[in-house]
């Protein structure tokens, strides 16, 4: 049925004596929306991380769009089209809102120092383009009036959509948000589900972490619960919701 | 053999003077990730100062016994180099705490600068000699030498350290003092006034400091105004060595610099064949820290500076 | 600093066009008005051949945010092998067609061998974190210096701290720049080449930086120094960008010191002192990091100042007390080290910041904003 985008298969990650992620296996169909939740300390971070090129995972199986990505590094990672955002708004904050996109453009262009010393056509044409992308994506989350704002002078929640904007510039297949909706208020959740729903919509496969259960049960195709660095359930939003092993792991610990 | 120890004397003992400057260094790094490049001045302070009061001892035919004459020299040296110290975070550190984290090092180069200048317009430009006040008996170690002095730098270094940890991990101000480097933040929202704290690592340094002046001074039977910048940089080299902020860092960094310099100069000609001669010793210091870092990039014993994110 | 006038594309190339002229003609405006004009063109050469050098750190330190502290080496490798190749030091051991290369030629050479030397430099060290690295920097220019101080033995190759003497001037076609040269109708003293020449460098250095500032390459480096680990996860390989930056910036230093070597006539190891490193990193903070314009103000400052305080020091005491009371070595460092202090206190962002510091430091009306903002959004979710 489904094409599969990413699987992975018997991650193993540890810090020193914790074992941070034992044993995790998934996998994400192209055109979902698939969630990742957990008590706090799960390892949905770290696993995150592991798939992002972060992180090194110790053992296991990482295949991306038919290609492995077991233990490479992180532009070769985003370069096969896997782009995140951080829990922890990681914005260029001294730089502008249209400049932080621009970066997220790098993987994608090539101009390299004698292109930029010479300016020729190519160059110039490559600065254009990324130039118009990176106003274009600012307009599809919504934020181009502060195209040539410093980053750090946004307001919480757009820096949230720059975030998304500069991963989006990367030009990936998965978007991987972490947390995207921490903070807000239930406004700008609704404005954010339906932001995330118009780049599913444009054929953008995401990921998302998320503890506004509401949010996960109404967006999610399917979601993935880890509970002290293991997998405990996988599937539909409703029978996930229902699987005793997550009730008593994550809802039974923090009731909604 | 007897050679073997002679170096590994002679770097022990300069080795933990390089140790207690490094401690100073990393105290202040340790409480405000500073590199406080003036911290060499104020070891230079403590040593001119010093040979300065016994000079003016002597003059007046003040004879008292050697030691006692450098113990009345260390008096007055140690204010005027806590006086420094403090001075010195007042007035070129503390109003940058906010500031982008070059303009401090800017600062401090500067008050370095100031300080080298004001030394030498004091004392002259010239070598000073250490009085020469000291019994100079030369004890037979195992078949090397060591003499009075190189025995008393020794302990007067150990029990310094002894002090200082005792200090930090037994008393409300060493407390205060460790949770400021941890988080300053925090450690002002739970009653710590972080400020009087900061002074109180730069004073605490600086008299640190003063003392291993003084031993300089008294090793190499010299001191002069731009004496501070070597010491102060093979200093903090041993302190990044043992991994900066992590005070038992800095006395393994300091005794290792100390000793690896020694045996370096003794014995670098006899290793490449006369190629490279004892005027290597210091790449040898600091080859030996390049590749430290390179395989273990957070020092020896690794940094004690909680990450913030 | 604001440049209100300076708002339109056509006022700027006015301006710029003007700027231009200035310096064309500077010397001899400095001729006409100065008895001791060729020592004072002798500091603006040097002062231009100090703003190369900023430039490079610039990118290292400014755009890139790593924290070099041993400069200096690259810019001693360029003026080593501009004097080796140039001069007697090795003709003995070099075979006929090594010596005297062309000059652009061995500019080139000494742009290269300082970009090798910051490969090997940095291959090792770049993933080692601020402070570490800064430490590191250090010690390799410590280690640069000490081998040109000691490699007179065994075999003689940098005549150890006496230095190489006798490097040749520059030799451009047929035109040498050891005697003035005639050009319609003017007599161009040697400084008055170098400076014409080291100021072609010194335009050819902005030029390249500021290109590379606003390019792929320079946002790169830029989205380092503000946030590697973002950096990295956009996609950016950060040991190679890193790289980049050092090599690049060692390449200026290596083709300053060529220049410097052949201006010089002579190199020694004591013109490449960690207190030198410690000098250009002054320039680029102080002139403020990060700004093209502000590092070459703060090249200009940091060189000439002390110079301009050399010859007012002793007719200012003189006058003030009648006597010297001050040696005026010391009195002047001892100003130059108050300057610093003082301009960082009152200007921690340098003296003429870029637009990004700027408003990192002096927070403007919209952080306020945000922060009230921030309060209601706390306050409407726990609400």
């Amino acid at each position: 049925m489904a094409e599969v985008l990413l699987s992975i298969e018997g991650i193993h990650k540890r810090f020193g004596g914790l074992h941070a992620l034992n044993d995790v296996g998934l996998t994400i169909n192209k055109g979902e929306i698939y969630g990742l939740i957990g008590p706090n300390g799960a390892g949905k971070t770290t696993l995150f991380n592991v798939l992002t090129g972060l992180y090194q995972p110790d053992e296991g199986r990482f295949s991306f769009n038919g290609r492995n990505l077991f233990r490479q590094k992180p532009y070769v990672v985003v370069e096969s089209g896997i782009a995140r955002t951080f829990q922890n708004i990681r914005l260029f904050a001294n730089m502008t809102a249209r400049e932080n996109v621009m970066v997220g453009q790098h993987v994608r262009t090539h101009a390299g120092v004698f292109g930029a010393v010479f300016r020729g056509p190519r160059t110039r044409k490559e600065e254009a383009a990324i130039h118009a992308r990176a106003d274009e994506l600012l307009r599809y989350v919504g934020i181009e009036r502060h195209a040539d704002e410093v980053a750090r002078n946004l307001s919480y929640g757009d820096q949230r959509r720059l975030e998304i904007a500069r991963a989006l510039g990367t030009n990936p297949k998965l978007l991987a948000l972490d947390e995207p909706a921490a903070g807000m208020n239930p406004k700008e959740t609704a404005a954010l589900k339906t932001l995330m729903e118009k780049i599913r919509a444009d054929g953008v496969t995401i990921l998302l972490i998320e503890h506004d259960v509401k949010l996960m049960m109404g967006l999610c195709d399917r979601i993935a619960v880890l509970d002290y660095g293991k997998k405990i359930a996988e599937g539909n939003p409703e029978a996930v919701k229902n699987d005793p092993r997550v009730i008593e792991a994550y809802l039974g610990v923090a009731p909604e | 053999m007897d050679i073997f120890l002679q170096q590994i004397i002679n770097g022990l003992v300069i080795g933990s003077i390089y140790a207690l400057i490094a401690l100073g260094y990393t105290m202040v790094y340790g409480i405000m990730q500073l590199i406080n490049f003036a911290h060499g001045e104020i070891v230079m302070f403590g040593a001119m100062v010093t040979i300065t009061c016994i000079n003016v001892l002597v003059g007046n035919h003040i004879s008292l016994p050697g030691p006692l004459m450098l113990v009345a020299g260390l008096v007055m040296a140690i204010p005027v180099s806590m006086l420094l110290g403090f001075a010195i975070e007042r007035i070129a550190y503390r109003p940058l705490r906010r500031a982008p984290r070059l303009a401090p090092l800017i600062t401090a180069i500067g008050v370095s600068i100031v300080l080298q200048q004001v030394a030498s317009l004091i004392w002259g430009r010239s070598y000073r000699p250490f009085p020469n006040i000291l019994p100079q008996t030369v004890h037979n170690f195992f078949g090397a030498a060591i003499t009075d002095l190189q025995v008393a730098i020794i302990i007067l270094a150990i029990v310094l350290m002894g002090a200082l940890f005792f200090m930090i991990e037994r008393t409300r101000l060493g407390r205060a003092m460790r949770a400021t480097a941890q988080n300053p933040e925090v450690a002002g929202l739970m009653g710590v006034n972080i400020n009087s704290i900061i002074s109180m690592t730069f004073v605490t340094g600086s008299a640190l400091g003063a003392v291993a002046g003084v031993m300089v001074a008294a090793n190499y039977d010299q001191a002069h105004p731009y004496m501070g910048f070597l010491i102060g940089l093979k200093a903090f080299t041993a302190a990044v060595l043992g991994g900066i902020g992590n005070l038992q860092g800095a006395v393994l960094g300091g005794i290792t610099l100390g000793i690896i310099e020694s045996l370096g100069s003794g014995y670098l000609g006899d290793l490449t064949g006369g190629f490279l001669g004892s005027n290597y010793k210091d790449i040898f210091a600091f080859l030996v820290l390049i590749l430290v870092l390179v395989f273990r990039p957070s020092g020896l014993l690794g940094e004690r500076v909680a990450e913030r994110a | 600093m604001h440049f209100a006038f300076l708002k339109t594309p056509r006022q700027r190339q006015i301006a710029l066009f003007i700027f231009a002229a200035v310096l064309l003609v500077l010397p001899w405006g400095l001729g006409a008005t100065f008895s001791s004009a060729n020592s004072w063109i002798r500091v603006i050469d040097f002062a231009l051949l100090y703003i190369m050098l900023a430039l490079g750190l610039n990118i290292v330190v400014g755009f890139a945010g790593l924290l070099d502290l041993g400069y200096i080496a690259f810019y001693a490798v360029g003026a080593y092998m501009y004097a080796i190749f140039n001069s007697p030091q090795l003709q003995a051991v070099m075979p006929t067609w090594l010596q005297h290369p062309p000059f652009l030629i061995m500019i080139v050479i000494c742009g290269l061998a300082a970009c090798v030397f910051g490969i090997l430099l940095g291959t090792p060290t770049l993933k080692l974190r601020g402070d570490y690295l800064a430490i590191v920097t250090l010690g390799f220019g410590e280690i640069i210096r000490i081998f040109m101080n000691n490699l007179d033995r065994p075999i003689n190759i940098t005549n150890g701290p006496q230095g190489i003497d006798n490097v040749a001037p520059v030799h451009f076609f047929n035109y040498t720049f050891a005697k003035p040269i005639d050009f319609l109708g003017l007599r161009f003293e040697p400084v008055y080449l170098y400076y014409y020449l080291i100021l072609a460098f010194c335009c050819l250095i902005i030029f390249v930086t500021s290109r590379l500032q606003y390019s792929r390459i320079g946002r790169a480096w830029v989205a380092i120094r503000e946030d590697e680990i973002a950096a990295n996860a956009m996609g950016i390989n950060t040991r190679n960008v890193k790289l980049l930056a050092f090599a690049m910036g060692a390449s200026f230093g290596g083709v300053s010191g060529a220049l410097f070597a052949s201006f010089q006539g002579f190199v020694s190891p004591e013109s490449f002192v960690l207190m030198e490193s410690i000098m250009v990193l002054c320039m680029v903070v102080l002139g403020g990091m990060g700004n093209i314009a502000g590092v070459i103000l703060g090249a200009i400052l940091v060189s000439v100042v002390p110079e301009i305080l050399r010859d007012v020091i002793n007719p200012l005491q003189q006058g003030l007390f009648g006597r010297k009371i001050i040696d005026p070595e010391n009195l002047r460092m001892l100003l130059f080290g108050l300057a610093m202090i003082i301009i960082m206190l009152v200007r921690p962002e340098g003296l003429w910041p870029s637009r990004r510091r700027r408003a990192e430091l002096h927070p403007s009306a919209t952080i306020s904003e945000q922060e009230n903002a921030g309060l209601q959004d706390a306050e409407r979710t726990h609400g």
